[in-house]
């Protein structure tokens, strides 16, 4: 048996890398589909990130595992079947156990089996690298995704309800922004989002 | 210019005109509009007029003080966006919605698009449109001129498109006795404020000729069709914010076309969109999105009419 470090020699790097230096929104701007739709709150953001990194993950044990059977013509089809079962799991899983929640995220659920985040990290990573490996990578691709559609649901449901995670942070005196309940307020937050963490980045490297 | 030999490609002929002097002609003609809107909204424009210039004055000078660049707060262009922002807000705006209208107006429009010259939207604009997304409510409470009375505050476009109360008093229209926001009710002080503008050739003529004339074309031809629908034909150029959109904002000259048909092109795009928000969209007012959309589609007026050079 050989030992982690000869399996899987760059695991921390592989792990790190996702949650900021490739960071799936914030660098790669992938995603931005459910990213922006359904961040009205932050517990939407955290179910949706949970979903995604439970999709994530499983999809890139199977392909990392099968990936030498795997033929290259066919090999989207084939990663499409192997995520849209997963993806069924956590749809069914989400409407057995927290059906409201699933209600308020609707469509976008069954809709990560086209999230290029997961079709992107098959593609790229686990198709051409082993199971360890492809796990730590798709674990903080998928928890730097959460991370960020926590953040960004939590800075809108503040300025928009006045809560986080439905608990009231804001007082009575607070008037709600309305536009951060709506799309345009997803583009905003985005927007400044990223462009404090290109600012950081910019800090670290000088 | 630096006393060194200086080359450059052409244009070699400099006008004496400076950011400063442009933004004090640009406050001088808006004076009038100021008077007016003290006069019919007394105490409530004053505060709204002294928050907004203040706020827009420190916010501009924290902000390039915190984005250690250099602090260009007395060019005059945060106070002129500071009066306009509060020409277009309703009287009745809490303080601190109205600051933080110039916060939005100041530090997103304007400074993380780079400072004066290079933001792609209209500042006061920007940050109107932001308080109508955010706090519609506050946005659409209107006063009466001169008694303040908030309840039948409704604005003519709101009374002819919801109301269908075609009863128009065109006198007070034209001197501002109606509601509205604080600086687009008069279009007499604006008109006074547009020429000096004209005349100072500030703003190019193109502009507003093209916004106003293309109201007035869609409204002549919507009232002949309808007129039992469709007020009448001077009713659209006098109410809202269009004479304030057309002589203030359009001509903003860092966000509209730099050529001449580009400018055609602004100003007739810009009427065309206020008079099919306010005839068929769900809004009574659309001179603001008009001129915001058209600020978004400028460099590609500017590259579509690029004029062709001799002999191409």
């Amino acid at each position: 048996m050989k030992n982690l470090q000869e399996i899987c020699p760059n695991c921390n790097k592989e792990f790190c890398k996702g949650l900021w230096r490739q960071n799936p929104i914030l660098i790669q701007v992938l995603g931005m589909c459910p990213a922006l739709a359904v961040t009205t709150k932050a517990v939407f953001g955290f179910s949706m990130g949970m979903a995604t990194t439970f999709v994530l993950v499983c999809s890139s044990l199977v392909i990392s595992s099968a990936r030498k059977l795997i033929p290259p013509e066919v090999r989207i089809a084939t990663f499409t079947v192997i995520i849209a079962t997963f993806v069924t799991c956590a749809d069914y899983f989400l409407k057995a156990n927290f059906y409201t929640i699933s209600k308020e995220l609707g469509p976008y659920v069954p809709l990560i089996v086209v999230n290029c985040i997961i079709l992107g990290r098959q593609e790229a990573f686990s198709s051409r690298n082993n199971v360890l490996a492809s796990f730590m990578d798709a674990l903080g691709m998928g928890l730097g995704f959460s991370v960020v559609l926590v953040l960004l649901g939590s800075i809108r449901e503040l300025l928009g309800f006045g809560t986080v995670f439905s608990y009231q942070v804001l007082g009575g005196w607070f008037q709600p922004w309305v536009v951060m309940a709506l799309p345009a307020g997803a583009f905003i937050t985005l927007g400044f989002l990223v462009g404090f963490f290109n600012w950081i980045n910019a800090k670290r490297k000088t | 210019m630096p006393e060194k030999l200086y080359i450059s490609p052409s244009p070699h002929i400099f006008e004496n005109q400076s950011t400063p002097g442009m933004m004090k002609d640009v406050i001088i003609a808006l004076t009038p509009a100021i008077f007016a809107a003290l006069y019919f909204f007394r105490g409530k424009a004053l505060i709204l007029l002294l928050v907004s210039v203040g706020s827009c004055l420190v916010f501009e000078a924290a902000i390039q003080f915190l984005m250690k660049k250099k602090v260009t707060v007395f060019d005059r262009s945060a106070i002129v966006t500071g009066i306009l922002l509060a020409m277009v807000m309703p009287p009745s705006l809490p303080v601190w919605a109205c600051m933080l209208g110039c916060l939005i107006a100041i530090g997103l429009a304007k400074q993380l698009f780079g400072g004066l010259g290079s933001n792609i939207f209209n500042p006061a604009l920007l940050g109107r449109a932001f308080l109508m997304a955010a706090f519609p409510v506050f946005m659409t409470r209107w006063n009466m001129p001169v008694t303040l009375d908030a309840v039948t505050g409704a604005t003519p476009l709101e009374l002819v498109k919801f109301g269908h109360n075609l009863d128009v008093n065109y006198w007070n229209l034209f001197i501002g006795n109606v509601s509205g926001s604080l600086g687009e009710t008069s279009a007499l002080a604006l008109i006074i404020g547009g020429v000096y503008l004209l005349i100072k050739k500030v703003i190019d003529w193109r502009i507003p000729l093209a916004y106003v004339g293309m109201v007035l074309f869609i409204n002549f031809i919507t009232n002949s069709v309808a007129p039992e629908t469709y007020a009448g034909p001077l009713f659209h150029i006098a109410t809202g914010g269009l004479l304030l959109g057309a002589l203030f904002m359009a001509t903003d000259p860092v966000t509209c076309p730099v050529t001449k048909t580009g400018r055609w092109i602004f100003g007739a795009g810009c009427g065309l969109i206020t008079m099919i928000i306010r005839i068929w969209g769900g809004l009574p007012e659309g001179v603001m999105y008009s001129i915001l959309l058209m600020n978004a589609i400028t460099p590609i007026l500017n590259r579509v009419t690029r004029p062709r050079r001799y002999g191409t």
